[in-house]
């Protein structure tokens, strides 16, 4: 068996291989999307927390009104990442390698 | 001892942000299963991940018990010192295993760390590894199930057993639903909640010692002092925080430690094999370079602040230890709300810690030991089943060492230990057999085992007492260093003697042998100059070096 350019063979990672091959799977999901919906979730959470923050809340954050600042910025991280899961959806699954199949 | 000191006063809403968080890590790993048909698919995600997924789950694999609360209680105990963790040691590390070592794993299709010592040396030294590895993982997963429960008992209350069960139930859930791209998946999210969560605590520390100014001239007033506050002043000798000279620093902890860890800890490599191509699997580690350089502004600094704001920190037992720098200043400084988004972040470090270890050690126990030795020529259903019940194994295992764990009383030194044991003779025979073609198959296997053995013994004598070192930590370095000299000198001794393997058995393993094609499956816009690993890791290693200027 000759196998120039390609790297040692072994029949035990061959097989696994042909089985990649094999395998349909799509890469169903984004976790861009996973990121973004938790996100959205927490900054608004958090955001509504902040504009009911009490004057006590504030004074134990050194006079930061951090649950509305944190939050605010949650939401606007989750928001970018639905944005660029929106503007540039995953590439369907590329066909691995094109092995002819014969 | 005191067991409220640590309570921390969560509300409703803060249980609700956590409880938001495990029911997206559920989904997440359900919603894997679905593209799960093969073991690949389960052990490796099919190597179909892009690299920004698999780099930031490179450096959250990393971001574990040790990385969080370790590097905040080296921050206060050790002061400014503790980024060379990060920009000496992790960093070059990271960019060489991109750079130089990738090529030999991903290009060979290798589907583990010890299967590449299988084709490179022989089956005895693969067997060796894979065992080796096998037990550390379990040992390591116990150490993070460990250091999960015991901030769960300090910040909730909860019983530590309760806690240990609760964490690990969770862990096993979503690596047996999905895989390893459910972990790999929610090691992306669980970054990005970590940073969520320590982001406030960094910025209201700073804002309450008068930003960064502020903090440099309260440390100088601690017990620290001014030392505290430079990287390399004072490293023409060992009188400094770390106690080390900059030859240690450099060529202790940044060659044989670090470059041992990063390089041929499969479960961190093992987030680089599951990329979609040669490209994204260089870049992986490179990419994951990038966060690695600003961690320390968000453990460090809290770390500095509690020294400066927490009376008394640096007890020897009970609420004020150094380990507990950061749940005091969430305790102290955080309102609820973004509480509850700091102990989500907490939380989800650990898990991410001990999911690394659990997926690595599945892969390995399937592949390298079940697959190679035990049961051979079995359908690919078969091994993904073995995979399954092997999660389950090692997350049961690894409650029993949890228990271990929590006799000794300082994990942070257990784990040195582990690692100048396994990783650092483990490095010496990859690097040797990587670059030196005539290095035998038989060399492969005793400079690995006499390496862990001398390392190991030099473990035990110091802690019988029979060899005596500064700190555990000049014997973990002495160890990782002795066993490096030890498996290169019985390399060179054995390989002479032995007959060399045949060349054509070397390509796509060894350096100059060919065989290696790094562009064979490039994707269209690989090519752009921005996606280049060899500048990307050099831009990486050159902000390395800048950031130290301020800190110097």
């Amino acid at each position: 068996m000759s196998n120039d350019g390609q790297p040692a063979q072994d029949p035990l990672i061959d097989e696994a291989q042909a089985e990649q091959r094999r395998s349909a799977a799509a890469r169903l999901f984004d976790i861009r999307r996973v990121i973004g919906g938790l996100f959205v979730a927490y900054g608004v959470i958090v955001t509504l927390i902040g504009i009911f923050d009490s004057r006590a809340e504030i004074d134990k954050a050194e006079g930061v009104r951090i649950n509305l600042w944190a939050g605010l910025a949650m939401l606007v991280f989750g928001l970018l990442m639905l944005l660029w899961q929106w503007w540039r959806p995953a590439e369907a699954p590329a066909p691995n390698e094109q092995q002819p199949d014969a | 001892m005191d067991g409220d000191g640590l309570r921390l006063n969560m509300n409703g809403l803060d249980y609700l942000i956590l409880a938001l968080y495990f029911v997206t890590v559920l989904g997440v790993g359900f919603a894997a299963r679905r593209a799960i048909r093969t073991s690949v698919d389960f052990f490796l995600s099919g190597r179909s991940l892009p690299a920004w997924v698999t780099g930031l789950a490179f450096v959250s694999a990393n971001l574990g018990a040790l990385e969080i609360i370790g590097m905040a209680a080296n921050g206060a105990q050790y002061g400014v010192m503790t980024v060379h963790y990060y920009w000496i040691g992790a960093v070059p590390a990271m960019v060489f295993l991109g750079i130089v070592m990738m090529p030999f794993y991903y290009g060979s299709k290798v589907r583990s760390v010890p299967e590449y010592l299988r084709l490179r040396f022989n089956r005895p030294t693969h067997l060796l590894n894979a065992i080796s590895f096998a037990v550390a993982q379990v040992l390591i997963a116990g150490v993070n199930l460990y250091a999960l429960a015991l901030v769960m008992q300090a910040l909730l209350g909860w019983p530590l057993w309760t806690a240990i069960v609760v964490g690990a139930a969770i862990v096993l859930a979503y690596i047996t639903i999905g895989g390893l791209s459910g972990a790999i998946y929610n090691e992306v999210l669980q970054f990005f909640v970590i940073l969520a969560g320590l982001i406030p605590v960094t910025v209201i520390g700073l804002v309450k010692v008068g930003g960064w100014n502020g903090l440099m001239d309260a440390v100088g007033d601690t017990k620290l002092g001014e030392a505290g506050l430079h990287a390399w002043q004072d490293t023409g000798s060992t009188a400094n925080p770390l106690g080390a000279h900059w030859i240690g620093i450099v060529f202790g902890l940044g060659f044989v430690l670090s470059f041992g860890y990063w390089t041929t800890n499969f479960a961190e490599v093992q987030r680089a094999l599951s990329a979609k191509n040669m490209s994204a699997a260089r870049r992986t580690p490179i990419i994951a370079a990038y966060p690695k350089l600003f961690i320390p502004l968000v453990t460090v600094i809290p770390g500095l602040v509690a020294l400066v704001t927490v009376k008394g920190l640096g007890a020897e037992s009970g609420d004020l230890q150094y380990n507990n720098a950061i749940p005091l200043l969430m305790r102290d400084l955080l309102p609820n709300g973004v509480l509850g988004v700091a102990v989500t972040g907490l939380l989800a470090s650990f898990m991410a810690g001990m999911a690394a270890n659990v997926s690595g050690f599945n892969t390995v126990f399937t592949y390298d030991i079940w697959q190679a030795y035990i049961r051979r020529d079995r359908s690919d259903e078969y091994y993904l089943r073995v995979g399954r019940w092997a999660t389950v194994a090692a997350v049961v295992i690894g409650i029993g060492t949890a228990f271990i764990a929590a006799g000794f009383s300082n994990i942070m030194n257990y784990i040195q230990a582990l690692f100048s044991v396994f990783n650092a003779p483990l490095f010496a025979t990859f690097i040797i057999g990587m670059f030196w073609k005539r290095m035998s198959a038989l060399a492969g296997f005793w400079s690995l085992l006499l390496g862990t053995l001398v390392s190991l013994s030099l473990y035990l004598l110091y802690k019988g007492g029979v060899i005596d070192f500064n700190s555990d930590l000049e014997e973990s370095f002495w160890g990782a260093g002795l066993a490096f000299v030890t498996a290169v000198v019985v390399a060179a001794i054995v390989t002479p003697l032995t007959s060399p393997k045949r060349d054509e058995e070397l390509r796509g393993l060894v350096y100059g042998m060919g065989g290696v094609d790094l562009k064979g499956d490039v994707l269209a816009g690989d090519a752009a100059w921005y996606r280049s690993p060899v500048l990307l890791g050099l831009i990486a290693v050159a902000l390395a070096a800048l950031f130290y200027i301020p800190v110097f």
